[in-house]
């Protein structure tokens, strides 16, 4: 059933931007990148377009947002061109989104297992019995012990890491190509934060799944992943091989690993992060600091 | 092994915490009512009427007042005159009303189902009407519709209902003819069925007076609707309001990333969050209208509530007043209670 082409996604020229009454808001600027089934880290700081990248895939961008792209192409379907119901078909079923804090993410007057189950159910119509049977058996597969209670449980009745599992096993559930997980450790705290990591590598390891990892966090990203791809500004400034981080060239990327504290280093103050309007060429000046 | 995470501690009602529940419902409910009664029973009695007065007139000798005045015990002092209307009430005794001379009891069994049905039809078409279209009016923000039902719920909102009524009058019975006028029924058919429920709608497709019953519903028309526009409005507007904000919430996206239609997003995740909330808006709407509206009954000469404790406040019938004042607050506490009873069924974090 999966496409047998190396390339799952190709991104190229993305731009999206915001019409506001003050002007346009270039929160995306040419974007391009490819996708296979690997593990891609997309980093940057705030309001540099990462996440509206990643909503760009799903085409789910607010909706005055204009996104613009030379191609935005999964496995051969034009994105921009599909219409709504293919949208929804890729949605959930080939493209996935796990977002930043379960808290918000999951809808708070639904039963866990119910909300596991309706994936199953919208994307193979399966009878209300075997999609309750198969969200017991996710909740299994990212490590939770009792699935049946939480099941029934409601999201304000887990933790932060708990429910950041269940979010993985729903969006796990129709086993789809691509993951674009959105900073899906950053609301959790650092031990909970590596186990939810483990288990997301896993299961994309496991099912040959592509995943867009995006974070504000160079080193997690470097560690993670098998390419980086660093924005600055709505723009890509430098696409690297996450072992090779370490030797990038542009200003930015330098200047992002420069500021981290070392462990063992006490005394050396951390630089500033310099920014460079140069490194977005071309951007309309209200939008250096977007 | 991969370590695996716990479930937090589990928070099923328990039988125990279910009956505390049912205990606290009870204390508030014998709270209200001792409040209630104490404060209308308090106020019925400071107010510079004369109880006795009102029940002999005034050209009754000094003799007749003094008996009266010694048989209503109001020579008692107050905290003892309100331990016996206590207790007279728990033996389901109001007292007898002066203006209709009959119990107080059997008045409000008489005008209450009369103000029930207006209000259970008006809050029936509120809810029916008002919810669909401030959900659509919130998703469809800044658009046409969006600007119909604002103005239509402002116009609802702000219209004062006397004028509306009675311009509906003038219009529906007056020019056209197509409704009929005032009262719950034509005269002509005035006691013909027998009263079971109070409900004359009911009452006559029980007798099978198919006849009657059209006159009825015909006559419940025009104030139905015209109760109806401010709970529609009200409903709407906060319908819209709600789902409003329910739109922006991140499980939103949640629901839309997993291929849900439009439809389904909507109706089925953010809708039952709004409900949440609806439940108390269309609970207090409901209590408000059961007071009886006094402008709509006064229009349509409607023998409600609302106009029974008019007239008997206006003939000093204090018995009749606070009779009817404690079944208004009954409802009041009622609706409440089962507003927040359906609020522990759609929400999961009031049940702990």
């Amino acid at each position: 059933m999966k496409a047998q082409s190396r390339t799952l996604l190709e991104v190229e020229g993305l731009n999206i931007r915001y019409p506001t009454p003050r002007g346009a808001v270039e929160a995306v600027r040419n974007v391009s990148f490819t996708l296979g089934r690997e593990k891609l880290g997309i980093v940057g700081e705030s309001g540099s377009g990462k996440t509206q990248t990643g909503r760009a895939i799903l085409r789910l961008t607010e909706t005055h947002a204009r996104v613009r792209a030379d191609k935005l192409h999964f496995d051969g379907i034009d994105l921009l061109a599909a219409n709504e119901q293919t949208m929804r078909r890729i949605r959930g079923r080939r493209i996935s989104m796990i977002m930043q804090d379960p808290k918000y993410s999951l809808n708070p007057v639904m039963s866990v297992g119910e909300q596991i189950a309706e994936v199953f159910r919208v994307h193979s119509g399966a009878p209300a019995r075997k999609a309750r049977r198969r969200a017991v058996e996710m909740l299994d597969s990212v490590r939770i012990r009792d699935p049946e209670r939480v099941y029934r449980a409601y999201p304000h009745e887990v933790s932060g890491g708990m429910g950041q599992r269940i979010m993985i096993a729903m969006m796990m559930t129709p086993n789809p190509d691509i993951i674009i997980a959105d900073e899906p450790t950053s609301a959790l705290d650092v031990t909970v934060q590596l186990q939810v990591l483990a288990l997301l590598d896993d299961m994309v390891s496991d099912n040959g799944m592509g995943l867009i990892f995006i974070s504000h966090d160079l080193e997690l990203v470097a560690s993670f992943c098998d390419r980086v791809v660093v924005m600055y500004a709505g723009q890509v400034v430098e696409v690297v091989d996450a072992g090779a981080l370490h030797q990038a060239r542009h200003p930015y990327t330098r200047g992002l690993l420069n500021c981290l504290p070392r462990i063992g280093t006490h005394g050396r103050d951390l630089p500033v992060l310099q920014r460079r309007s140069s490194w977005a060429a071309g951007i309309s000046p209200r939008n250096r600091h977007a | 092994m991969p370590e695996r995470a716990e479930a937090e501690s589990g928070s099923g009602p328990t039988p125990l915490s279910a009956l505390s529940t049912v205990a606290g419902s009870l204390l508030t409910i014998a709270s209200t009512f001792i409040g209630l009664t104490a404060v209308t029973f308090v106020i019925g009695r400071v107010m510079p009427v004369d109880p006795v007065l009102a029940i002999v007139g005034d050209r009754a000798s000094q003799d007749v007042y003094d008996r009266v005045f010694l048989e209503l015990g109001l020579d008692r002092p107050l905290y003892e005159q309100y331990w016996r209307y206590l207790m007279q009430l728990f033996r389901g005794d109001f007292g007898t009303s002066i203006m209709t001379a009959q119990p107080v009891l059997q008045d409000l069994i008489r005008f209450f189902p009369a103000t029930l049905e207006l209000a259970t039809l008006a809050t029936l078409v509120g809810v029916l009407a008002g919810v669909p279209l401030g959900v659509v009016a919130a998703v469809r923000q800044g658009r046409l519709t969006d600007h119909l039902v604002r103005i239509f719920g402002l116009f609802g909102y702000s219209v004062p209902i006397f004028w509306l009524g009675m311009v509906a009058l003038l219009i529906f019975y007056g020019a056209l003819g197509w409704l009929p006028g005032p009262g719950r029924i034509e005269v002509y058919y005035d006691g013909i069925v027998a009263p079971v429920t109070g409900f004359i709608v009911i009452d006559a497709a029980y007798a099978g007076e198919w006849e009657i019953v059209r006159n009825a519903l015909s006559h419940l028309v025009l104030p139905v609707a015209i109760l109806s526009t401010y709970a529609l409005a009200y409903i709407a507007r906060m319908t819209r309001s709600f789902m409003l904000d329910q739109l922006r919430q991140e499980y939103m996206l949640t629901a839309r990333v997993k291929g849900l239609s439009e439809r389904a997003v909507i109706w089925r995740h953010a809708f039952r969050n709004v409900l949440v909330q609806l439940i108390t808006i269309i609970g207090l709407t409901y209590a408000s209208l059961l007071e009886g509206s006094v402008l709509t009954e006064t229009i349509f000469a409607w023998p409600g509530i609302g106009q029974y404790i008019t007239h008997s406040l206006f003939n000093s019938d204090m018995n009749a007043v606070l009779g009817g004042t404690i079944v208004v607050g009954i409802s009041f506490v009622g609706i409440n209670m089962l507003s927040d009873l359906l609020y522990k069924m759609v929400d999961p974090r009031a049940r702990a």
